[in-house]
């Protein structure tokens, strides 16, 4: 690894440009992609760009670009694969708006990208063009079409005979135009090539073949490289400010499965589910190094069967899912409230309802999470806004679980899951973790749900423990976990049960506004939006708007003070990934409008007029975009001060 | 129980245990229902193997049989219907030194929780699994369950249930990886004995069958088998379920090996005879909880294992 004072300085000098000196353009964000064809190796090749770039003192903000089918067929714009990476010179909190740089392994997945608007009008494309002259006309059709199409927007398209090039190299293209890519911004964005070697190595470091393979892709890293610098007249100069404070880079995911393990959780139940399964995969690598468990299940109900019943027995333990998961594991999720067993539940959220958008972002399981289950189950949702948050809101979750014996959802999401971003190491802390289950004799007269008649609290009877010895069950109970058949038990219960939530309610902090604590317009998100929405509000207050915005963790119980600072705005809207219904469409009317969810739920609570603007594009949303709506409810104060 | 130290009770050899150490909540059953019989049965077993009561659990789902659990004096968890089975992998996942027992209806084990069933067979965990086979759904008043026989008549299908019924011997040693399968009758209480003892026994994931009446809504189809022994044919085998004492009750014995698979299946099949005893038993089959153990680490440990961990995310 390279140390810190390396860390950001200018590649040693390259060898002379082939032509003259190239024009650099210098800016404090700039967003690239690569795409291709899936099995092309353009998400290798963004990801390695996306580490070495924070390694060497950028923030960057990784999106991939994901086809719904593992291969489908070659050069379709539905198979588009790859990554978008923002780079920035500050901490990058979102993925920004459009795409300035793109790298594309044909044109059919780059007209998918320019048909959903992913690029700048003004972006620079470098295009394999080997399709342009290839054998098949059907193909030289296609690409006559698509440059036709293209032209519609004023992109620069730099052709690049990237297969002529790499076939200098390798025998199969297909398997080696990622690295030529990857030299090819190496190049334009002055990476330091001895970084990017070793991260190469870092990547292939399981293949039997190492060296030889490790070798072959550095050769056409160096291959594109000197393309690049021989025949590309452009340079981006993202100027880097590597930190004092050690960092680590990665995905939402990754985090949620590390700060699990830094919890002390030590079994975790899950059955396969897309996004969240890569915290499982996370897990399969490496929990048992840690003693821990990782169980798939045969369905998503047995995943919380069997998290609920290792939790009952001991430590508590979590299941892992995504919306379609978690209206299976309904039933389990008001046993465990019911019975007061501790349960961690990260719920890593999709396009919904039913099959939905099993691969894109959305934020429509916050209602079914917080009121899902049948019966009054009260417990707890949170939802980390950031992936250093993913990371911690495991920790809390569990603490929380096993404090107040009850159900912690963790809503996660799509855009959290595959986002990659750098964020301050944690320091981890043994008292993170839980204590061995207590299996010390349990004191006469002491019953399994001694509630405690102020807060609700009670003492956990683990299996093990003499003299404890009771039958938890899903039936209505009193104290001694006996089934009610009296009237008032279910009443006192239910109490109880709810009271506990009230508790952890009045341990939590009033949220911090972002901006001015009081103006014309609030804007309320939660969740995975909170890097747009303040990105977004910070460009509207230099125009002299008055918008602040605030960020939720907890949903459910909800932050103290809420009513007391939306008062305080002229306008309070939630800015969500889940649907509401244009008050303009035709039918539409304030009685009938269905709202974003949290727009429900803040309603409800404050009894303020939350007002909501949601959008379910299957992608985060974009800081113009919400720019634009703080515009539309905004005036432009006059720069006299007000 | 009181007042002892951990010490004490935990590691006090001379404890010892009777029926009634194991006697829970007065069990609110029908008189006259099959559950009393495994009930008692349960607790002379418990007591015969002097398990700490502390160190067992029971875990059930929902219907008559599933309130097994309140009337035992041991830990117990009543969960959701069709569920006891998960609920019970993860209690010995987390907890291999517990001895644990599930008990479940027809409707919990082999219609709402037939997923789960299945899948526990091939995970082989080392517990003991009673399914208390009455033939009906009892608790919601007589519906046609998987195992109704073909033409019985119910609440919901009162022209007799339409299809022939499931065959839960049939299907478990369908399933690979199955390692104990055995059948008894709660009419037949030295048998039931042996039965749930061997499960218990067993080291694997022990399936047992036990036909039982309901008095109120199925007793006349176990009738024909409770009057007549010689419609009831018991399994033999040295290495099977063997009850000298019920030699002359039940005149028809079958010399069956139970490391015989092909044999087993075929005795399983429904006939006009039941068949009491062990089917088949394996104990060489991998079995999942040996496989996947939570290893004790500390605090500290996990804490340096995981700054290793993060290194490789370093920046």
């Amino acid at each position: 690894m390279a140390t810190k004072s390396e860390i950001g300085q200018a590649p040693p000098a390259a060898t002379d440009p082939g032509t003259e000196a190239p024009d650099v353009l210098s800016t404090p964000l700039h967003t690239v992609e690569i795409v291709s064809d899936p099995g092309e190796g353009a998400q290798t090749c963004g990801q390695i760009f996306a580490s070495v770039t924070a390694k060497m003192g950028n923030g960057i903000w990784t999106v991939e670009i994901i086809p719904a089918e593992i291969q489908p067929p070659p050069r379709i714009p539905a198979g588009a694969s790859g990554n978008r990476i923002r780079v920035g010179t500050n901490a990058v909190t979102n993925w920004g708006d459009r795409t300035n740089l793109v790298v594309a392994f044909n044109e059919q997945v780059l007209l998918a990208r320019h048909r959903v608007g992913a690029l700048e009008d003004d972006a620079t494309i470098l295009l394999e063009n080997r399709w342009a002259t290839h054998d098949d006309p059907a193909i030289r059709q296609e690409w006559t079409a698509a440059m036709k199409e293209l032209a519609e927007s004023s992109y620069r398209i730099v052709e690049v005979p990237m297969e002529v090039e790499c076939l200098e190299v390798i025998e199969d293209p297909r398997r080696g135009k990622n690295m030529f890519a990857l030299g090819l911004l190496t190049r334009v964005y002055d990476l330091d090539r001895e970084v990017i070697s070793a991260q190469i190595d870092h990547v292939f470091r399981k293949k039997q073949n190492r060296e030889e393979i490790v070798q072959r892709n550095v050769d056409l890293l160096d291959r594109g490289i000197a393309w690049a610098q021989e025949h590309l007249d452009f340079r981006v100069d993202v100027p880097r400010r590597p930190t004092e404070t050690p960092q680590v880079v990665m995905n939402g995911n990754q985090a949620l499965a590390l700060g699990a393990i830094a919890s002390g959780m030590e079994l975790a139940a899950m059955y396969p589910i897309t996004p969240a399964t890569s915290v499982s995969h996370q897990l399969g690598d490496i929990f048992e190094r840690f003693g821990g468990v990782l169980h798939q299940a045969e369905d998503e109900i047995a995943a919380a069967g069997v998290a609920i019943g290792a939790s009952y027995a001991g430590k508590v333990a979590f299941t892992i899912t995504s919306g379609p998961g978690l209206a299976l594991k309904t039933e389990f999720l008001g046993l465990a409230v019911m019975t007061e067993i501790p349960l961690v539940v990260i719920d890593v959220q999709r396009g919904g309802p039913s099959t939905g958008l099993p691969t894109k972002v959305e934020q429509s399981d916050l209602l079914a999470a917080i009121f899902g289950q049948p019966g009054d189950a009260p417990h707890v949702v949170l939802a980390p806004a950031t992936i250093e948050e993913c990371f911690h809101a495991t920790v809390t979750a569990r603490r929380i679980a096993e404090t107040f014996r009850t159900v912690v959802i963790v809503l996660s999401d799509a855009n959290l899951a595959t986002g990659v971003q750098p964020f301050p190491r944690p320091e981890l802390d043994a008292s993170w973790q839980s204590t061995p289950a207590d299996q010390s004799p349990v004191r006469a007269g002491r019953g399994p749900y001694d509630w405690d008649p102020r807060t609700g609290l009670s003492e956990r009877f683990v299996p093990g423990r003499p003299g404890g010895m009771h039958t938890v069950t899903g039936l209505a109970h009193d104290e001694w976990s006996k089934v009610a058949y009296s009237t008032d038990i279910n009443q006192r219960a239910s109490e109880m049960r709810s009271r506990k939530i009230a508790v952890l309610q009045q341990t939590l902090q009033p949220p911090v506004v972002n901006g001015d604590e009081s103006g014309e317009l609030l804007i309320v998100g939660w969740g995975s939006t909170k890097g747009a929405i303040e990105e977004a509000v910070d460009r509207a207050r230099s125009e002299g708007r008055s918008v602040s915005s605030l960020h939720l963790t907890f949903l459910s119980p909800l932050e103290p003070g809420l009513r007391d600072i939306f008062r305080r705005f002229g306008k309070v809207m939630t800015v969500e990934i889940n649907y509401s219904d244009n008050s303009r469409a035709p039918f539409i009317t304030q009685e009938n409008r269905r709202r974003g969810q949290l727009s429900w739920l803040l309603r409800a609570h404050t009894l303020v007029d939350v007002d909501c603007w949601t959008r379910v594009l299957g992608e985060p949303i974009r800081p113009g975009a919400i720019h634009e709506v703080i515009r539309d409810h905004t005036r432009v104060l006059t720069d006299t001060g007000g | 129980m009181s007042g002892c130290s951990l010490l004490s009770v935990v590691l006090d050899e001379d404890r010892s245990f009777s029926v009634s150490d194991y006697e829970g909540a007065r069990a609110r059953w029908c008189p006259g229902c099959g559950d009393h019989s495994v009930l008692a049965a349960t607790q002379r077993l418990l007591a015969d193997e002097q398990l700490a009561p502390e160190r067992t659990v029971f875990v059930s789902g929902i219907g008559c049989s599933s309130r097994f659990p309140h009337y035992l004096n041991t830990y117990g968890f009543h969960g959701i219907h069709g569920r006891a089975l998960p609920l019970a992998t993860g209690v010995k996942l987390q907890r291999p030194d517990l001895d644990v027992f599930v008990v479940m209806g027809d409707g919990d084990c082999v219609s709402i929780g037939a997923a789960h069933w299945v899948h526990a067979i091939r995970y082989n965990v080392n517990m003991v699994a009673l399914l208390l086979d009455n033939e009906v759904y009892g608790l919601t008043k007589k519906q046609t369950s998987p195992t109704t026989p073909q033409g019985y008549s119910t609440n919901t299908q009162p022209h007799g249930t339409y299809l022939p019924a499931m065959n839960p011997l049939e299907t478990t040693l369908g399933v690979t990886n199955a390692s104990f399968v055995a059948q008894t009758a709660e009419w037949v209480p030295q048998h039931l004995f042996a039965t749930i003892k061997a499960a218990y026994r067993h080291r694997g994931f022990s399936f047992v069958r036990i036909l039982q009446r309901c008095p109120h809504y199925t007793e006349d189809l176990f009738l024909p088998f409770v009057q007549d022994p010689t419609r009831v044919e018991l399994l033999e085998h040295e290495d099977g379920i063997v009850v000298p004492d019920l030699h002359s009750r039940f005149e028809n014995q079958r010399h069956h090996d139970p490391a015989d698979i092909d044999g087993a299946r075929r005795l399983a099949e429904t006939g006009d005879q039941i068949r009491l005893g062990l089917f088949f038993r394996d104990e060489t089959h991998p079995r999942y909880d040996e496989t996947r153990t939570l290893s004790a680490h500390t605090a500290e440990e996990k804490l340096s294992l995981l700054n290793e961990e993060l290194d490789r995310y370093a920046v």
